[in-house]
């Protein structure tokens, strides 16, 4: 292993590369771009045996890929916001068709208006498409989780895409030491692709073909139990990797601080590292406040969820994303996993860091003193006074 | 003959149908080794409704746009593991997966050189959804979604150049072709799949049910759309024009025009006539275009 000072796209792209993909397809979109920048670098160098194709657009970008996996290939593609929109039609037929691709996805927010800086609302938007999503907190963590993404994608017991998403110029433009693997190891970790079908005349198979409604609800019933079945195979893959690489990365969820915190804030992503500090420095101030990461947001851990929080008090939940017309989305997910079960808990719903606006140590205090006032729900967080937005509203 | 079930009996398709004997053709004339990729339309659903399917080679549904950007993933797959010597990939799709929904992801597979040859199995409208207007539905025909009426002679524009449009991408090869020639076909599909790079074939089949005639004419209506100059049959090879199928004396467009319900407006409504007028200068246009008699 060696650790470099790397940018957070960088660490990506050299992680991606000695997971040896044999074919790449990406269309230019930031802040995803330096990603795919480096890891055509890598095919022009003759660093990576792959094909490198310059598609038309991302929707071409994610079809180029399905054919590839259907032709029994390794694949990669990244993109963010706008992209992840397009392809949207794509993720769904390359989970249906049970191809086990990986995507990174940069996260951004969505127009309108234009903004090309970070929250969640893109990958959320694809939450229900059938790929396993999993969020990165560091660098490190979206370059291990690119490699654990492809042994739980091919691992024949799931077979299905796998997102792995991360924050947007937080962590793709961040330098950062990160920790990378040498081409042994990771050839020790992931072996090559052996697909169970592939396209191939020497045995012509059908993909895709027409279900009628005599048919087509037990296709979604199998996605539907192969998908809950991953949480095992993404949990087994997470002790492998640490037992391989010495680290904990991945797998569902990881806790700090919340044996005994009455207060648990949950959140995805990089701002998990920002709510630590603020962690600390109210425990240092005598809050018992801790703070769940999800990193497998699809398939969705409820029993680690629940489990990791039933015991505290209130429960806040922190996210770059908003259901519009609702509220939270993993906050409401969350309170329907407290459904029928023993413990009650308070849930409070906090929206913060829409397009971009810091997510500071201090307004994570601030969303933790409002909820001990009162239980919020889909409360905004750190909205500007001065833009009049009440008059409108 | 050995590849005379490459598309099985036992699909769906309605009586007649020229897509359904087009692909028929295609694939006896590609044989075993090719790998097949079909855009969402009628193909698609009259061919694979699970548990059957009618394809004997491989062949795989995506979606309706993407075609042509799922068999360039096919492609560089083949490429990357040393098999596109040995198995050719044939992208398919209608009219209107071809030439509007997909038509990106076609110009972008003609643009980075993929070796696949595209067919786009030429019904003239949206057959599948139940016959609206595409980009390639010709002038003054009836469709659900350009129906004449007091203000309306039916589709108001000509049938987009598309094959131009693949032209214009200067790939090694272009034709159009017919289900009413058969053997001009299979010479078509042999030259294509023996050249490198992309190559786009645009093969007319007459839709009984979408061009409301009679399911026994489906031939003789192809050859006559050939035969009055309307569906000029030709090859361009990198960009340039290269060979045309001549046409010793060009029939009337009335003749291909009064045998299909989509056009009898034109004969029963006043002020018809100017319209097969204009039909019939369309024909005209491409005879000298192209050059068809002579």
């Amino acid at each position: 292993m060696v650790k470099k000072m790397i940018e957070g796209s960088r660490a990506i792209a050299e992680m991606v590369g000695l997971c040896r993909p044999q074919v790449i397809a990406a269309y230019p979109i930031t802040p995803q771009t330096h990603i795919v920048e480096e890891l055509s670098q890598l095919v022009a160098n003759g660093e990576l045996q792959a094909e490198y194709v310059n598609v038309e657009s991302e929707f071409s970008a994610a079809s180029v890929i399905l054919g590839a996996s259907a032709t029994g290939v390794r694949t990669y593609t990244a993109t963010t916001s706008q992209g992840l929109l397009l392809m949207i039609e794509v993720l769904y037929n390359i989970a249906g068709l049970r191809l086990p691709v990986v995507l990174g996805c940069a996260n951004r927010a969505i127009s309108a208006p234009i903004n090309i800086w970070n929250d969640q609302q893109d990958s959320i938007t694809a939450r229900d498409t059938g790929w396993i999503q999993l969020y990165a907190e560091s660098n490190q963590e979206a370059a291990d989780l690119h490699l654990q993404a492809y042994r739980i994608a091919e691992d024949q017991r799931v077979l299905l895409p796998v997102m792995v998403c991360l924050d947007g110029y937080v962590l793709t433009h961040a330098y950062e030491t990160v920790d990378l693997p040498s081409q042994e190891e990771v050839d020790a970790f992931l072996p090559p692709f052996r697909p169970l079908y592939r396209l191939d005349p020497a045995n012509p198979l059908t993909f895709g073909t027409l279900a009628d409604p005599s048919c087509y609800m037990e296709t979604r019933y199998i996605l539907q139990r192969t998908t809950g079945k991953a949480l095992a195979v993404i949990e087994e893959t997470a002790t492998a990797f640490q037992k391989a690489f010495g680290r904990r990365s991945g797998g569902l969820i990881d806790c700090y601080k919340t044996e005994d915190a009455a207060i648990i804030l949950v959140a995805m992503g990089s701002v998990v590292g920002t709510i630590k500090e603020a962690v600390d420095e109210l425990r240092a101030a005598g809050q018992k406040v801790g703070v769940l990461k999800v990193i497998t947001h699809r398939p969705f851990p409820k029993e680690a969820i629940y489990q990791a929080l039933h015991g505290a008090e209130h429960v806040i939940v922190l996210e770059k994303a908003i259901s519009l017309g609702n509220g939270g989305p993993l906050a409401t997910e969350i309170k329907a996993t407290f459904q029928e079960r023993p413990q009650r808990v308070a849930i409070s719903s906090v929206i913060a860091g829409l397009g971009g606006r810091d997510i500071t140590v201090d307004s994570i205090k601030r969303a933790v003193a409002m909820a001990r006032e009162r239980v919020l729900d889909g409360e905004f967080l750190d909205l500007r006074a001065d833009l009049e937005i009440e008059e409108v509203a | 003959m050995e590849n005379d079930h490459l598309f099985a009996p036992g699909h769906t398709a309605c009586t007649g149908c020229g897509q359904a004997l087009g692909v028929r053709l295609v694939l006896k004339a590609a044989g075993r080794n090719v790998i097949t990729t079909d855009a969402t339309g009628c193909l698609e659903v009259f061919s694979s409704a699970y548990p059957y399917s009618a394809w004997e080679v491989p062949w795989i549904h995506s979606l309706f746009e993407n075609s042509a950007a799922v068999a360039s993933g096919i492609e560089v797959a083949l490429k990357v593991t040393g098999r596109l010597e040995q198995i050719k990939v044939i992208a398919q799709g209608g009219d209107g997966g071809t030439a509007d929904i997909g038509l990106q992801a076609l110009s972008g597979m003609f643009e980075r050189g993929h070796d696949v040859l595209y067919v786009c199995y030429d019904n003239e409208a949206y057959m599948n959804t139940g016959v609206q207007r595409s980009g390639l539905t010709p002038y003054a025909a009836r469709t659900t979604t350009s129906p004449p009426g007091r203000l309306s002679w039916g589709n108001a524009r000509p049938k987009k150049d598309l094959p131009a449009i693949a032209a214009a991408h200067h790939i090694p090869y272009v034709a159009t072709a017919s289900v009413g020639y058969p053997y001009d076909l299979d010479k078509k599909v042999k030259k294509a799949l023996s050249l490198g790079g992309p190559k786009y074939i645009q093969l007319h089949v007459p839709c009984p049910l979408g061009w409301a005639h009679e399911a026994a004419l489906t031939i003789e209506i192809a050859k006559l759309a050939v035969q009055t100059g309307l569906y000029p049959l030709f090859e361009m090879e990198n960009g340039v024009l290269s060979a045309v199928k001549k046409i010793a004396k060009p029939k009337p467009v009335e003749e291909y025009l009064k045998l299909q319900g989509r056009f009898r407006h034109l004969f029963q409504k006043e002020g018809g006539a100017e319209e097969i007028k204009t039909i019939q200068g369309i024909a005209d246009e491409n005879i000298q275009r192209y050059r068809l008699v002579g």
